[in-house]
């Protein structure tokens, strides 16, 4: 009964459905299926395997798409590369009239995109029309203005070239435009594989591109599945694959693409702690709830998954929260009155179906609303209603485990720091909520969230100028603002270095005869936590000189050292808190130390090797070098950004804390200086091993360390085989970052390895660097290493 | 009277949200509690969550065709016909009242399907002088009388010839009394004193239901505006209104959120109901459109009625008059068409 005098006593909202009629024909016009885009033109979908594509709401079909095989790659990839020079032979005010273009395309077909979007992802129509759509057009518009500025703002740098990309299915476009149009306004150009299950507005876009004039060959894009996608990561002719999905992918592609010297992005999965102190505006915390996990059916990397609720208003804040999931509505994804429409396709239903089976039975309780039988059958689309569990212990699946659906796994706390304690225990790190009208209490614990995006009072905002990623197992590199830019960039003069020799691994020696006595014995050991330790092995290995003359014995390092290392390093944490004037005051006092032993130091060099002069020059490089960091300790501070008005949003450098890194064996004093004082310049401890064949310089280094007021375990030294402790180091989950200087072989394993945690690794691929050259020895490049950017988003207002 | 003295019922068990829905459905006159600062004092409205909320909650929900005409014949019912000027006559008054006998054109009522039944605004709202004329007028139409007092709109008037001037409406005939609370009370954060303050006009009312005016506008701050909102019910308030409709600025949607939030926690410590009024500048359809999906949304269906829903409107009318005109005739309507007050 749907007549006015009924509804006037039942006061219910009735159906709201957005038109799809357009995007229906636009579908039906192409009954032949769609193909790939390369080379400016779409490919004919008829000679290949195609998938079908269906709207999760209803299951109804909507398309044929063409299924990429890895020729199809090969052919995108040529096309790219083909159209490569040409792109960036354009000024940067031409690539920036193209982004402009696109960011106008897209807004002039934002309905269409958004009811495409909703038919294909399941998406509501609010989010794709109010959310989605004006964020991608946003995002080109941003960028439009990075291709402009380009040349001024990253002098010395220049595109990484053709670049893969693969996007997920919950933010199909959105995906897609973070991906592209830092790209493109980096001059690069672009093969892209969309989702399996969305593969829609994709098309669209490629269509977009078509008719907005973008040059063929720049965008290329393939449908496909995990074969087309890893076609394209294993492509040698691409030089930076860039990545959003799940960790286990990330994973994958890390270990694929180790030793091929493709930067890499990841952006991967979360299990984002969502905390709500006592003093919180509550209503507001329970509705930021609506936005964090409810948002796009809680089918989001970052969404807000693990409630943590002070223990004293835990109660009141639960039961406003199941009244406030009384009222959600969800439904027909194209019904303007729905807040959450169809998960993306029946398997995900039944990943979630299986994960809340596994929370119940892990003993939390499960609640959802009163009208949440209705989805019980399956037959009536991909629906899952929204699920509060309460009682979730820090150790059950629920808490640690991505469920990537509307599911809110809640847990209490005592006090601000068990609530941080609480948060960080997870792998991942990618978003963390903050609820709470105490700023000092909000700040805080910003600071102290292992995560890449901290929203204070606030959830799941996003803005093509604040980057966007995560910590620790939710990947690395960052979409959105100026560090976004960076991942599609490389400095200029590496294109022309060269290949450096492998070296050779170390091995312990047996004891040999024709030692000469007489001279004091010299034997050197680690560096460990500000004390000179043996090696564990209980060996050492000779180091020789000019004309082969040995010159000492030196501690063979092993997993263990690293270990003791590793820890020591943690324990350094005060380090990481200092300020960077007070960390500057240190290098100086380093480097006025080293000046001090400068003939002593060059000696030594000379001894390895070195003629006078070089010595000479080399120590000199590495005074400079040092004062070099020391000054930019207390500069390299971040950038204050405003997305929004009465919002402010902070980009912060924060150390990795602990970092791993393998030193050359060029410039045996100035690579290691100049690697370590960037790391510890921004607050980060290392554990560093020196040149192998050449360690003498370093190791003298414990002395000026110690006269220095470094404290113990800021750098940690472990000499020994290159390799074999890059190995230890890369396997080491409690090492946050790895930069590994040797072979290519080892860059290989370095990034093979660091899968595991999936600590980035910045390497040199084999390729030599000349450490004197301020070029490539010194600069912003290092201090953009040494640190990971955390985007505070702070509102205000009274 | 001090608040401690006050006679107020013993606080109900607090209620949790659930439960909303039937304790209104068959509540009580709101009978006031005791001084409870606990209730409000570390309260602390964040500004920009209350915005966000506010700026989705007409792009989550939405009422198209002949929902959105029965919702607004709904938002008829809930309306305070109101003239507060200074050249209101005996004559103006009748003629408002005449129009709230009918709201709506009787060839747009059948249209809609709603012949038979009552349809009226919610009150009419005057200045106490015009209460008479009001009552007069209205007689035996059912549309209750409410009256403006207490130094309306600033409030700045003696306590004596304030609570004098309530007793004057109500003997006059006036069966609502919308009172304007000290907003100095509040400025200086002197809530014991507004609950007093309060509390005697409540007595004064009588058996007339009293609506606590906050002057929001005047308040500034979410929070003083939460605060004052709790005060006001604690201290007997049927109903808490946004405006005068003489401040800077009136009813929005961050204040209405935040008012509506309290009139729910209140309920939820205390078991006590109250009503909401939105007053000054709403104006559309659309508007009134928001308002009740702001209610249905935050409070649930009960607040949907002009038992605990007003709003305070004097050109809301002519809008939702021309939009129901579309929708029965696909037609863009025209003021001149419909009859005025």
């Amino acid at each position: 009964m749907n007549d006015i005098s009924n509804i006037f006593d039942t006061m219910e909202y009735g159906p709201a459905p957005e038109d799809s009629k357009d995007v229906r024909a636009w579908l039906k016009a192409q009954k032949s299926g769609f193909g790939h885009f390369i080379g400016g033109a779409f490919t004919k979908p008829e000679k290949g395997a195609t998938f079908a594509v269906a709207t999760p709401a209803d299951g109804e079909k909507l398309a044929d798409v063409a299924l990429g095989t890895a020729k199809d790659v090969d052919e995108a990839v040529a096309a790219a590369g083909k159209a490569l020079k040409k792109w960036q032979a354009l000024s940067c005010n031409q690539r920036a009239r193209h982004l402009y273009a696109l960011a106008r395309h897209v807004q002039k077909h934002s309905r269409f995109l958004a009811v495409l979007e909703t038919l294909d992802n399941g998406k509501t129509i609010r989010e794709t029309r109010d959310i989605d759509i004006p964020l991608v057009a946003r995002h080109f518009y941003h960028h439009a203005g990075w291709a402009e500025l380009r040349d001024r703002s990253f002098p010395g740098y220049e595109a990484a070239g053709v670049c893969g990309q693969i996007i997920p299915w919950n933010f199909p476009l959105l995906m897609l435009s973070w991906k592209v149009a830092p790209a493109l306004a980096a001059g690069c150009t672009v093969v892209l594989k969309s989702a399996e299950h969305t593969p829609l507005t994709a098309i669209a876009f490629a269509e977009i591109c078509a008719e907005a004039g973008l040059p063929a060959g720049v965008f290329n894009l393939i449908n496909g599945d995990a074969e087309a996608g890893s076609a394209i990561a294993g492509h040698p002719d691409i030089t930076k694959l860039a990545f959003t999905g799940s960790t286990e992918v990330g994973r994958i592609l890390r270990r694929q693409t180790a030793g091929s010297g493709k930067k890499l992005s990841l952006e991967l999965g979360g299990k984002s702690p969502f905390i709500v102190f006592e003093n919180a505006d509550l209503d507001a915390a329970v509705e930021g709830v609506v936005d964090a996990i409810w948002f796009n059916q809680g089918e989001v990397c970052c969404a807000g998954s693990r409630a943590l609720v002070q223990e004293g208003i835990a109660d009141r804040f639960h039961e406003k929260l199941k009244a406030r999931m009384e009222k959600l509505r969800v439904g027909d994804p194209l019904d303007k009155s729905m807040d959450m429409g169809a998960v993306v396709a029946p398997v995900q239903v039944e990943q979630i179906t299986a994960k809340v089976q596994a929370g119940v039975a892990e003993g939390a309780e499960m609640w959802q609303p009163s009208w949440a039988g209705k989805f019980a059958s399956a037959n009536e689309g991909c629906f899952y209603p929204p699920t509060l569990f309460t009682h979730v212990s820090p150790a059950s699946s629920l808490a640690q485990e991505e469920v990537f659906g509307p599911v809110l796994a809640s847990m209490t706390f005592r006090t601000p720091g068990e609530a941080v304690q609480l948060a960080n225990n997870s792998r991942y790190g990618l978003a963390a909520s903050i609820w709470s009208q105490n700023l000092d209490e909000a700040f805080d614990t910003a600071r102290k969230v292992k995560s890449g995006v901290v929203w204070i009072n606030s959830t799941n905002l996003f803005d093509a100028a604040a980057g966007f990623g995560g910590y620790k197992e939710s990947g690395y590199g960052r979409e959105g603002g100026r560090e976004g830019m960076m991942e599609y960039l490389v400095p200029a003069w590496q294109k022309k270095a060269k290949a450096l020799p492998e070296s050779e691994a170390l091995l312990a020696p047996t004891p040999a005869p024709g030692g000469e006595g007489g001279g004091l014995d010299r034997t050197v050991k680690l560096y460990i936590g500000g004390k000179q330790a043996r090696p564990d092995s209980g060996y050492s290995y000779p180091v020789t000189g000019k004309g082969g003359k040995h010159l000492a014995e030196v501690g063979l390092g092993n997993r263990k050292d690293i270990r003791n290392a590793v820890e020591a390093a943690h324990k350094a944490s005060g380090w990481s808190g200092m300020t960077g004037h007070a960390r500057a005051q240190v290098l100086y006092f380093l480097a006025e130390n080293l000046e001090l032993r400068a003939r002593e130091f060059a000696e030594r060099l000379g001894e390895a090797g070195a003629s006078s002069h070089a010595a000479k020059r080399e120590v000199e490089a590495s005074v400079s070098r040092i004062m070099f960091y020391a000054a930019w300790a207390d500069k390299y501070d971040g950038a204050v950004r405003a997305p929004a008005s009465r919002m402010l949003s902070l980009a912060l450098n924060e150390p990795w804390d602990v970092m791993g890194i393998s030193c050359p064996d060029e410039a045996p004093l100035l690579a290691f200086i100049s690697l370590v004082m960037p790391a510890i310049s921004m607050g980060n401890r290392v554990v560093v091993t020196p040149s192998p064949t050449q360690p003498l310089a370093a190791c003298d280094l414990y002395q000026v360390l110690d006269t220095s007021d470094v404290p113990g375990g800021v750098i940690n030294i472990v000499t020994g085989d290159r390799d074999t402790l890059a190995d230890t180091m890369a396997k080491h989950d409690d090492i946050a970052a790895l930069w590994y200087f040797g072979g290519a072989k080892g860059t290989e394993m370095a990034e093979r390895e660091s899968a595991g945690n999936l600590k980035p690794v910045w390497a040199n691929n084999g390729k030599a660097r000349d450490w004197h050259d301020t070029e490539q020895g010194e600069g912003e490049e290092f201090l953009f290493r040494a640190t990971r950017i955390k985007t505070i988003w702070t509102p205000f207002g009274v | 009277m001090s608040g401690k003295q006050a006679a107020a019922e013993t606080a109900a068990k607090p209620a949790t949200g659930s439960q909303l829905i039937s304790l209104a459905a068959a509540h009580k006159r709101n009978s006031g509690t005791p001084f409870r600062p606990e209730l409000f004092e570390a309260m602390s409205v964040n500004l920009s969550a209350t915005e966000r909320r506010v700026s989705t909650l007409t792009t989550r929900r939405t009422v198209k065709k002949e929902w959105q005409a029965a919702w607004l014949v709904r938002a008829i019912e809930c309306i305070d016909l109101t003239t507060l000027a200074g050249d209101d006559t005996p004559g103006r008054v009748e003629r408002l009242c005449a129009k709230a006998r009918h709201p709506l054109r009787a060839d747009l009522v059948k249209a809609l399907g709603l012949e038979g039944r009552r349809l009226t605004p919610g009150a009419v709202c005057v200045y106490p002088e015009m209460v008479a004329p009001a009552v007069k007028a209205l007689e035996g139409s059912g549309v209750p009388v409410a009256s403006v007092a207490t130094g309306f709109p600033a409030g700045l008037t003696p306590m004596r010839d304030r609570l004098a001037e309530i007793r004057y409406a109500v003997e006059q005939g006036a069966d609502e009394i919308d009172i304007v609370i000290s907003r100095r009370h509040v400025l200086t954060g002197n809530w014991m004193a507004l609950y007093d303050e309060i509390r005697e006009m409540r007595e004064a009312c009588g058996e007339a239901h009293m609506k606590a005016i906050l002057a929001t506008g005047e308040l500034k701050t979410l929070s003083n505006v939460y605060k004052a909102s709790m005060v006001s019910m604690m201290a007997g308030a049927d109903f808490v209104k946004t405006s005068t409709g003489m401040e800077g600025v009136n009813a929005t949607l961050p204040v209405s959120l935040v008012m509506v939030r309290s009139v729910r926690d209140f309920l939820e410590a205390t078991g006590n109901v109250c009503g909401f009024k939105p007053a000054g500048g709403i104006r559309t359809a659309k508007d009134a459109i928001a308002w009740l999906i702001l209610m249905k949304e935050e409070l649930g269906n009960p607040w949907l009625k002009p038992d605990l829903f007003r709003f305070g409107a004097s050109s809301l009318l002519g809008d939702i008059e021309r939009q129901i005109e579309h929708h029965v005739t696909g037609r863009y309507s025209s003021a001149d068409r419909h009859g005025i007050a």
